[in-house]
């Protein structure tokens, strides 16, 4: 009995690769999409609500439903806690059925929702999330990594600085595994350009004052100080080091900066700062039209990671549109076969490794005399190429890529 | 060079100074949830919701209004405490005859709602807001450049806090404040309004804690979150210097503002942590605190 209930879902599965059109088809009747990221704390300016709008904007965009299916968006709060985030994801896997997994921001968060989506062979989607070890050591075939990562921050920001002279470095750090992992990728690209590292202090999450680890950068006489930390504490940093005029002796280099912070810090503290972004809104007549859109629904500008979500949920819908599936492995391979060209991405590809590679751009913050008012913060200073400032293949520690 | 366990000297008293200044926060918050404490039984939850709408106060002040930092130094305790009146008159008043535990859960309420308003509103980024024009600039204190901000903030708490521990502690009218808690129905028999007392003690409390957060609003980010970052350390001052006790929780504020700047040189890791391992040390060797007395 067992034999031939096997043998049959062999012959099954026989057919499917040879006609998988044929039997193609949406799984419960609907698609339904599982968006989970922070709702309410530290990081919901830069995902969060507007995020969520931003997937939301995809799903209408695709006409609210492909092949008379239904296209469903749930999403949840994580509030930064990666057991909260497995659990809710689990239930959504094994009750709501669930077809795709978003991740929003949270490293951590999202390093555990590609495992259970890995065991639970989904679809999984981490844009808002920065480490590179998502498309590294813990890569999965079900991972796609879509707005930017550590690497690429570190690549960007860290050799345009060096070229520019900054040699000497010093790191204020984030205590925890995004800030680590920020630190060090920026490390190993100072080191490689032929930059020196003088030390790190690492300041614990949500520290409120600075001005102590800004005077131990100061007395290292580094000429680059190294933010690698993100939202309150990297406004909270710049802030302090302001007051201080920490300015006056070392160059600040932010390596992870969201409009928002700009916004919260006003141009006056940070015109002139260089750092790496992988969208702005005002880059071309696509990206303003998106984000007019997104502005009249949300009442500010979209951050990086919230035209990602857009972007990532677009072509999830299209690939589910032109297989006729919500299969995951049919999904992922029509994604990786396909070129990314939207607002978000120019030219980008979904490598084997789960990167989604596209050009980021080095920006510097505009001096309040350039600025027409709020918003328009950056100045676009170079291209970098996605080919350069990524992983390479070559380099990766991925077990996907064969060697 | 002169150098202190392997600091330069010159670094060392910076850092000893910069704790002072974060030391005057603490003590300026602490103040206001011992004299709350001391007065009422009341641990007071909401305190850091109530200095994260101080700070929004200022910011308002100025984009709404075009009122600048000094105007709003003055307005926005006086807001704060007329919002605390009404909590308490509303609220808090019913809760006295129960156990504390009630209080607390009332007060952390209050904050839950209180920063998911102003998270709907503003979001969490924060809202950018400048040093006042006369407090600009920094002044070279030869072993170390201490902006002026700074420096005032440390004398604005220092003199707030003294003044209150002589207004509790020394005058008629803290005499009855005092003699109030202890025993409201003698008072009362005196002629004495026990329960308006009570009240304009909250209001006076959570006044301090919109006071330290229009002193906050320039040096931080001004966002939902920010109360509660520094209430659970407040907290553990209160602790640490005996709960309702004044004088003790402007201590061991500023003595634990220091020893929190120190550890952030020689240990950067452990120094959110620090405060708390100094607590369970203290409750372990006098369980009422440092400054408090055993009932």
């Amino acid at each position: 009995m067992k034999l031939r209930t096997l043998s049959a879902s062999l012959m099954l599965a026989g057919f499917g690769l040879v006609s998988q059109s044929a039997l193609a088809n949406i799984s419960d009747d609907v698609i339904r999409i599982g968006f989970i990221t922070d709702m309410a704390s530290v990081y919901s300016d830069i995902d969060g609500p507007g995020g969520i709008e931003a997937a939301r904007m995809a799903i209408a965009d695709a006409g609210g439903e492909i092949n008379g299916k239904k296209i469903e968006l749930i999403f949840a709060d994580h509030q930064n806690k990666a057991d909260v985030a497995a659990a809710k994801a689990r239930e959504w896997f094994d009750q709501q059925k669930i077809d795709m997994l978003m991740g929003g921001t949270n490293s951590g968060v999202n390093l555990a929702l590609a495992g259970i989506a890995a065991e639970k062979k989904k679809v999984f989607m981490a844009v808002g999330a920065a480490a590179s070890d998502l498309t590294g050591a813990q890569c999965s075939p079900y991972t796609a990594h879509w707005a930017y990562d550590t690497v690429a921050l570190a690549r960007g920001t860290g050799s345009a600085i060096v070229k520019a002279g900054g040699k000497s470095w010093y790191f204020l750090t984030a205590d925890y595994a995004f800030g680590h992992a920020l630190e060090r990728d920026t490390a190993n690209v100072v080191k490689a350009a032929g930059g020196e590292v003088k030390g790190q202090v690492r300041a614990p999450l949500n520290s409120s004052d600075f001005s102590s680890f800004l005077l131990q950068a100061q007395s290292s006489k580094a000429q680059i100080l190294g933010l690698a930390n993100a939202g309150g504490d990297t406004v909270n940093s710049i802030k302090a080091a302001n007051e201080f005029g920490i300015g006056k002796t070392m160059k600040l280099a932010g390596l992870l900066i969201f409009i928002n912070d700009i916004h919260s810090l006003g141009l006056n503290v940070t015109q002139g700062m260089q750092f790496t972004d992988g969208w702005y809104w005002d880059q071309n007549d696509e990206t303003r039209a998106w984000s007019a859109k997104f502005e009249a629904k949300v009442k500010r500008k979209p951050s990086m990671v919230q035209a990602g979500d857009y972007s990532a949920v677009s072509y999830y819908l299209q690939a589910v549109k032109a297989t006729g599936s919500d299969d995951s492995d049919t999904v992922m391979k029509w994604l990786k076969s396909t070129k990314i060209n939207d607002m978000f991405a120019k030219n980008g590809y979904l490598r084997e490794d789960g990167r989604m590679v596209h050009d980021m751009f080095l920006m510097e913050v505009k001096k309040p005399s350039e600025s027409k008012g709020p918003w328009d913060y950056y100045k676009q200073l170079a291209v970098l190429p996605g080919e350069e400032v990524y992983t390479t293949l070559a380099e990766s520690t991925c077990k996907l890529i064969k060697k | 060079m002169i150098t202190i366990f392997g600091i330069p000297l010159q670094a060392f008293l910076g850092q000893l100074l910069l704790g002072l200044v974060n030391g005057s926060f603490y003590a300026i918050l602490s103040l206001g949830l011992a004299v709350i404490f001391g007065l009422l039984n009341v641990i007071n939850f909401a305190h850091g919701a109530l200095y994260m709408f101080g700070a929004f106060l200022a910011w308002m002040g100025l984009s709404y209004f075009d009122l600048n930092y000094w105007v709003m130094l003055a307005i926005a305790p006086f807001i704060v405490g007329v919002f605390g009146i009404f909590i308490e008159r509303c609220l808090l008043k019913h809760l006295y005859k129960l156990d504390h535990l009630y209080g607390l859960l009332l007060t952390f309420g209050i904050t839950l709602l209180m920063e998911g308003l102003f998270r709907s509103f503003y979001g969490v980024s924060g809202q950018p807001y400048s040093t006042p024009e006369a407090l600009r600039g920094a002044t070279n204190l030869g072993f170390m450049v201490l902006p002026n901000y700074r420096a005032w903030v440390v004398v604005a708490s220092v003199v707030v806090c003294l003044l209150t521990w002589f207004v509790i502690e020394r005058t008629r009218l803290g005499a009855l404040l005092r003699a109030g808690t202890e025993n409201p129905r003698l008072v009362e028999a005196f002629g004495v309004n026990v329960p308006l007392m009570v009240t304009l003690t909250y209001g006076f409390g959570v006044a301090l804690a919109g006071f330290a957060g229009v002193l906050a609003a320039p040096i931080l980010q001004i966002s939902p979150l920010m109360g509660s970052n520094l209430i659970v350390v407040v907290f553990a001052v209160v602790v640490i210097g005996g709960m309702g006790s004044i004088l003790g929780a402007i201590v061991t504020g500023l003595g634990l503002g220091v020893i929190e700047g120190l550890t952030k040189v020689f240990w950067p890791e452990a120094s959110s942590t620090v405060v708390f391992i100094i607590m369970a040390i203290v409750l372990l060797l006098r369980p009422a605190g440092l400054f408090g007395k055993e009932k």
